[in-house]
């Protein structure tokens, strides 16, 4: 009797001193996390004012934005300008993706590259990621000047941040046992990598260049803002010009294309991985 | 320095053992009175593994001469599958030495174990087959030891002579209609003989198979099994092979070692022992 009773007791008391002790520093915790909560709305410059204000201007803008622009000449221009923004996003993202597989060859720990190298490249892929597409597309922009060009060699450094990071990861994920067994018929160990890592890894590998072609579909929209080719300038110039349905018609073209894009990967990720099983 | 000169050291004992002064006369009786002169294609002198804190073997040593079956068994988790790991340098060891066809395998440079790879088979419990790439492909894996570069990557690159290597190896286990399945939709006991396939195409010296016969129906099992003898006995090749079936470990090892609580427990020959005496094994 006692037995059962005496750690019931105990585990009583532990959980009355687990919601006890902590009181008062969890008190000063959560008191930290408001102050800073306030001071980044401050520094964000949030005003209830603007936010009471902003129901009518915003009427006002849908009311001069709708009906969006829908001249047929207009939409023909805008149309081949989102042709060249998927040329764009397409093309950066196929060489991004091929040259994100030597890339994640040497960040992928235990494959190919020793781990000083594996370091340096996981990094150089970190800094990468960190900065925007839209910043890399302003580089460019200043290295080969403007038009399409630059922002498809943004989308190519942006598409192999992100794919060079996720192949490697994909690779160290992937069962190491036909690996193994290469290595032991003697085989080199750039055989066994071509032999049994990526065929091992190849599922995941076309699941994350889809995640990548939909990214580049996104980002190769608003590449435009900084003259870097596609239909994102036209968003900026219909701004500017206070052209707002023109600029609505944009918004509306841009959003079918991209929620179009992750239809057609989502499909193509289920008919390709889902036949390999 | 030290390393040059053991390996120099080993393989001048390698020539003198293969030399014709030293036949390869291997007599009836091997095992504990194991007769030092003759070829010796493995050997393992106090072998231990640890898994971090973990051990699984110590002390473990033996000496397989060439054209010698040695069944190798034991209970499940012994360490049957991580031994011939080891003896394979796929695995670092924690402690000991192993030499393979005269090579001390710790101390080989990469050049050097590959080569002695490419010289040893080995059939992986798991079979380890590639997915997604045909058969055929995984049986021309096999030849990469002895030739490296892409055109051994896959059956559509193989050079005529390859592919005709690699078909003979799959007509050995009877798979030759199986040649352009995908690897992954093969049964159980077909992926197990694609493995062996595999480990035999390139003409092995030594062929490590762990539980070869595992998937296997019985007659599929004995077909195997009397390719291994028919290996060892015509070519010439050192087999080692773990089995739970204690009928073929005595009809087709010449030898056995058996692994319990982490020690070698039993090196006899099989002639000398009963089922009665493995079974104690198992205990
Ligand atoms: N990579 C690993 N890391 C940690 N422990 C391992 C690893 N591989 C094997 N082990 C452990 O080592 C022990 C020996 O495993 P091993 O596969 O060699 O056994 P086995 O004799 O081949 O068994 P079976 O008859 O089931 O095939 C087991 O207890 C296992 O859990
Ligand atoms: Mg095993």
């Amino acid at each position: 009797m006692t037995d059962t009773a005496s750690p019931r007791n105990e585990r009583a008391r532990f959980e009355l001193a687990r919601f006890e002790r902590p009181s008062a520093i969890s008190f000063l915790g959560y008191a930290l996390g408001l102050v800073i909560i306030f001071w980044c709305l401050a520094g964000a410059g949030f005003s209830l004012e603007k936010v009471a204000s902003s129901p009518p201007r915003f009427a006002d803008f849908a009311a001069r934005a709708f009906p969006p622009n829908l001249d047929p000449q207009v939409l023909t221009r805008l149309g081949w300008k989102m042709v060249e923004t998927l040329q764009i996003a397409v093309a950066g993202a196929v060489i991004g993706v091929i040259l994100s597989v030597p890339v994640a060859l040497l960040a992928a720990k235990g494959l190919i590259a020793g781990p000083l190298v594996n370091q340096i490249v996981r990094t150089g892929l970190s800094f990468i990621r960190a900065v925007p597409d839209i910043a890399w597309a302003l580089v460019f922009v200043v290295a080969v000047g403007l038009g399409p060009f630059a922002g498809m060699l943004a989308i190519v450094i942006d598409t192999i941040g992100f794919c060079g990071r996720f192949f490697a990861d994909d690779m160290e994920a992937t069962d190491k046992g036909p690996a193994e067994s290469l290595t032991a018929t003697g085989a080199r160990k750039l055989d066994v990598v071509a032999c049994a890592t990526i065929p091992g890894s190849l599922p995941a590998f076309i699941s994350t260049s889809l995640f990548a072609l939909e990214k580049a579909v996104r980002s190769s929209t608003i590449l435009g803002l900084v003259g870097a080719g596609g239909i994102g300038i036209e968003l900026k110039v219909g701004f500017d010009l206070f052209d707002y349905p023109t600029a609505m018609t944009v918004i509306l073209m841009i959003a079918v294309v991209v929620i179009g894009i992750e239809l057609v990967s989502g499909w193509a990720r289920t008919k390709i991985i889902g036949e390999q099983r | 320095m030290r390393d040059t000169l053991s390996s120099t050291i080993s393989s001048v004992t390698d020539l003198l053992l293969r030399s014709p002064a030293a036949p390869d006369v291997l007599t009836e009786q091997t095992g504990a009175a194991f007769a030092p002169v003759c070829s010796v294609e493995i050997e393992a002198r106090a072998l231990s593994k640890t898994f971090g804190a973990t051990p699984i073997f110590s002390d473990v040593s033996f000496r397989l001469a060439r054209g010698e079956a040695t069944a190798l068994v034991g209970a499940n988790g012994t360490g049957k599958s991580t031994l011939l790991r080891c003896l394979m340098g796929l695995i670092p060891t924690s402690g000991g030495t192993v030499h393979l066809l005269g090579q001390q395998t710790d101390k080989a440079t990469g050049r050097q174990m590959r080569n002695i790879r490419a010289q040893v088979g080995l059939v992986s419990q798991k079979h380890n087959l590639v997915p997604r790439l045909t058969v055929l492909s995984n049986v021309l894996h096999g030849l990469l030891g002895k030739h490296p570069g892409i055109r051994h990557w896959s059956h559509s690159l193989a050079p005529q002579f390859s592919r005709e290597t690699a078909m003979q190896a799959l007509e050995r286990v009877g798979l030759a209609d199986f040649a352009h399945r995908r690897a992954d939709r093969l049964s159980g006991g077909q992926s197990q003989r694609v493995a062996i396939a595999r480990a035999i195409v390139g003409a092995p010296k030594v062929l490590f198979a762990d539980e070869p016969c595992a998937s296997l129906d019985p007659s599929a099992g004995e077909d195997v099994m009397e390719l291994f003898f028919q290996l060892v006995r015509d070519e010439n090749v050192t087999v080692v092979f773990t089995s739970h079936n204690i009928e073929h470990a005595l009809k087709y090892g010449d030898r056995l070692l058996g692994l319990a609580q982490g020690r070698i427990q039993l090196d006899a020959t099989a002639a000398s022992l009963s089922s009665a005496d493995l079974r104690g094994l198992y205990d």
